[in-house]
């Protein structure tokens, strides 16, 4: 039986805590008295025969929904849609997760004598996938016998020819997506839903939109306007997102959505000492942890990278549901915190936080400056239901190096936006307004977008939107062991300790600040009371 | 490597809100020994007791072996149930056992004292196949263990009085090797040794090379109704008899235990001292027809 999440209060007996360092680890002692650790749940039992539950619940789906088979029929136009690359985190072990339920759904749409079959890469304005990525996402039976025929393609969200403008919301927001998926009989969608914020109406609102609808809600004050964005009833986001997916049904589209979850079992058994708690680890974990992180201090930073990006998690699929979106996200959403959520009464002062070398836009390439803040103050800082972990006022202690490093392929526009806009500001405000739209137009990063591997112009800015709730509520950001003109760019304050940072942090907050620590991956969701 | 480093050079300590779990059990009665019975462990020991086991002890102990016709047409399994005053007692048993018994034998080994440390365990678990058993109190672990090793056919070696002996007299039997037989259905091979406390005796720290003698008796078995601890009682009495026939000779050995006045195996009831004396003499003077002057 898994045990549930748990908060340490951290005391003179408490080892040190493991922190994330990028490619490395860090381990780092506490204050005592005044400190806490909150650890994940542990991961939960798999399913036991993941292909049998796949099928069983496109045969029995949820909601207003008719069994997949009784769906499909002869001279029908299928289009099979899935989650890119940014997802599950790091890349599982094959099979993935999206390629037994394509392969099912190709089961019955083959029985059911469907010839119009055409899948897509929901990869919104992601970058887009390698053959090796695509290969291992949907599997080598999916991908020969599709892609040869060009019939295994990937959205392009700037294509005037493949897009559609389905109309407005109520709100206003332009509703544009993908023109073969919303033309189609049937859309079906396979999904991996890794945190609370995934799948639903943003599974096809946003994986298959253009600029000139995801703009209505990927945008400074939607983001700010979402405490958390992983708390549906909180979330503007999530609300935007939901207006989209009823205008896309009203207009009659037809989305079978299938959404699996995986439990958080992330990393291989060589890596079990990240996720044990420190207390409980045996000589073995110790004995990896000292052999780990000796041999990653004297590897080249290159080397490393390519180290642990080759990494294959050993996540397992937890749960499956398909059928009519809403009915199904609610389940989904339920086995996500079944997983995640962890308890916790009351605020801190300071929350620290040891950031992988991992995030949902750098799979296969560089976690530079603009990710470290997106993954830190978006994806970690957020990762709460009810009040932010941290109080307003309150500051964020980042454990990462941050080298001052980019994907020249994956991330053109991150480099411009680095040198020469968050050179003159970093208030995402003042950058939407002034900035946005001359990097979301420009032609050199549209063609780069649409025929080379790079995310989209305007991607940088949304990173940094992404974390614009934790900027405005925060009285300070301090980045341990970062490099220090990259951390200063991106308006952050250099530390070279925990115990240096937690010093300045006092400049902030008052003396003998409480301070809690995420002790995460694996992924965990703070219920704040 | 400055000489304090603490965690992960060491282990970890344990935060003091957080509740110790129960601590899993491994060692003692706890101790998994089925490894010790797989056919590649098995293997590897008959090798060791053959090639090296047996002339050690040949070398050491000179064991004369009588009564081995007794078990001639007894099947495999059986319970070994011998007096017990020395640790070279169960080397000299594993080496003169029947081939038939000797490579499927397990030995019963107190868990307090050839389990309490895991490399122990290990050792005594592959060396002589040892099993755990509670001796100072009823364990029914130890006791399920060892009836599941009995009934997949593994004869048992157990020394019944519990521990080797403190002063060169035998100790009262304890019924568990009766009780194991009885649960088993199985026979009790009674077997007296002679000779292994010159050899290591109890608290000495080195060997001294001297003769011994086996004796086995005639297999036993619980009558219809007898409880353990009465056919324990018949056990003790029947290595009482082999202990005076390795002294006395066959006929005296036999006649007396037809009167009744077999010797017991634990001496007189008297002080130390007049114990140790009795010892001695019955050393310095044995009689019967075996008896044979020095030298």
């Amino acid at each position: 039986m898994p045990r549930p999440g748990f908060v340490l209060d951290v005391d003179r007996s408490s080892p040190p805590t493991l922190f994330w360092h990028g490619e490395g680890f860090r381990l780092e002692r506490l204050p005592s008295g005044r400190s806490r650790v909150i650890y994940p749940p542990e991961p939960l039992d798999p399913l036991d025969d993941p292909d049998a539950a796949v099928r069983d619940a496109l045969l029995h789906p949820l909601g207003d929904c008719e069994p997949l088979p009784a769906l499909l029929r002869p001279g029908m136009r299928l289009t099979i849609c899935f989650d890119d690359v940014s997802l599950p985190l790091p890349p599982m072990r094959r099979p993935d997760a999206r390629q037994r339920v394509i392969e099912a759904v190709l089961d019955m749409a083959a029985d059911g004598g469907v010839d119009d079959v055409v899948l897509i890469a929901a990869l919104a304005l992601h970058r887009r996938m390698t053959e090796a990525e695509l290969r291992h996402a949907v599997g080598d039976r999916v991908y020969d016998a599709f892609a040869p025929h060009g019939l295994l393609v990937q959205h392009d969200a700037e294509d005037p020819d493949g897009l559609v403008h389905l109309g407005l919301t109520d709100e206003g927001e332009d509703v544009e997506i993908n023109k073969r998926a919303a033309t189609s009989d049937l859309l079906v969608y396979v999904n991996i839903n890794l945190v609370a914020m995934d799948g639903g109406h943003k599974s096809v609102a946003t994986g298959l939109a253009s600029y000139r609808s995801l703009r209505h809600h990927h945008n400074v004050r939607t983001m700010v306007h979402s405490r958390s964005f992983m708390d549906q009833h909180r979330s503007e986001l999530h609300s935007s997102n939901w207006r989209m997916g009823r205008l896309i049904a009203a207009a009659g589209v037809k989305v079978f959505q299938v959404e699996t979850t995986l439990n958080t079992d992330t990393f291989p058994s060589q890596f079990g000492f990240l996720q044990r708690r420190e207390w409980e680890w045996s000589v073995r974990d110790r004995a990896s942890y000292l052999a780990t992180s000796k041999s990653l201090e004297r590897t080249p930073a290159r080397l490393a990278r390519s180290i642990f990006q080759s990494i294959k998690s050993p996540h397992r699929l937890a749960s499956v549901q398909a059928g009519e979106v809403e009915a199904v996200h609610r389940v989904t959403t339920r086995h996500i915190y079944d997983q995640q959520l962890v308890p916790v009464e009351g605020q801190t002062d300071v929350l620290t936080m040891g950031l992988p070398y991992i995030c949902p836009y750098n799979v296969n390439s560089i976690m530079n400056p603009v990710l470290v803040m997106c993954l830190g103050l978006g994806y970690f800082f957020n990762l709460y239901r009810g009040r932010p972990l941290v109080r307003e006022g309150g500051v964020a202690i980042i454990s990462h190096p941050t080298p001052w490093e980019f994907h020249p392929v994956h991330h053109p526009s991150y480099i411009d936006f680095f040198e020469q806009v968050l050179a003159e500001t970093t208030d995402p405000v003042q950058i939407e307004a002034k900035y946005e739209e001359a990097f979301a137009t420009d032609p050199w990063y549209v063609h780069l977008y649409r025929t080379s591997h790079a995310y989209h112009g305007v991607h940088p800015f949304y990173m940094w939107y992404w974390g614009a709730h934790a900027l405005e509520h925060l009285g300070g950001v301090i980045v341990v062991g970062g490099d220090t003109r990259a951390v200063r760019r991106l308006g952050f304050k250099p530390a070279s300790t925990l115990r240096d940072a937690l010093e300045m942090a006092e400049d902030v907050v008052g003396r003998d600040p409480t301070v809690t620590h995420i002790h995460s991956p694996p992924l965990l969701m703070a219920d704040v009371t | 490597m400055s000489p304090r480093r603490g965690f992960p050079y060491r282990a970890p300590t344990w935060p003091t809100s957080v509740e110790r779990p129960p601590l899993e059990r491994t060692l003692g009665v706890d101790y998994d020994t089925a490894w010790a019975r797989r056919y590649a462990t098995r293997l590897a020991r008959a090798v060791v007791l053959d090639a090296v086991g047996r002339p050690l002890v040949r070398a050491i102990a000179s064991p004369t072996v009588d009564g081995l016709d007794r078990i001639d047409a007894l099947p495999a399994p059986a319970v070994f149930a011998a007096n017990h005053a020395s640790h070279v007692d169960t080397p000299l048993l594993l080496t003169v056992l029947p081939d038939r018994f000797r490579h499927r034998a397990v030995v019963a080994a107190g868990a307090d004292y050839f389990f309490d440390k895991r490399w122990k365990a290990h050792m005594w678990a592959f060396a002589i196949n040892a099993i755990p058993v509670e001796r100072t109190r009823v364990s029914t672990k130890s006791i399920r263990l060892a009836s599941q090793v009995l009934a997949e056919g593994w004869s048992l070696v157990i020394f019944p009085e519990g521990g080797r002996s403190q002063d060169g007299w035998g100790q009262p039997h304890h019924p568990g090797a009766a009780h194991l037989a009885v649960r088993a259905g199985l026979p009790v091979v009674p077997v007296h040794v002679e000779g292994t406390r010159r050899i290591l005796r109890r608290g000495a720290r080195t060997m001294r090379a001297s003769t011994t003698h086996v004796t086995f008796g005639r297999p036993l078995r619980a009558d219809d109704g007898e409880d353990a601890r009465r056919f324990a009682g018949r056990i003790e009495g029947a290595v009482a008899v082999l202990a005076d026939e390795q002294a006395s000779g066959f006929w005296v050995a036999r006649r007396r235990a037809a009167g009744g006045t077999t010797p017991t195996l634990t001496g007189p009831g008297a002080a130390a001292w007049r114990r140790a004396w009795a010892l001695e003499e019955g050393r310095r003077a044995p009689s019967g027809p075996d008896a044979r002057p020095w030298p």
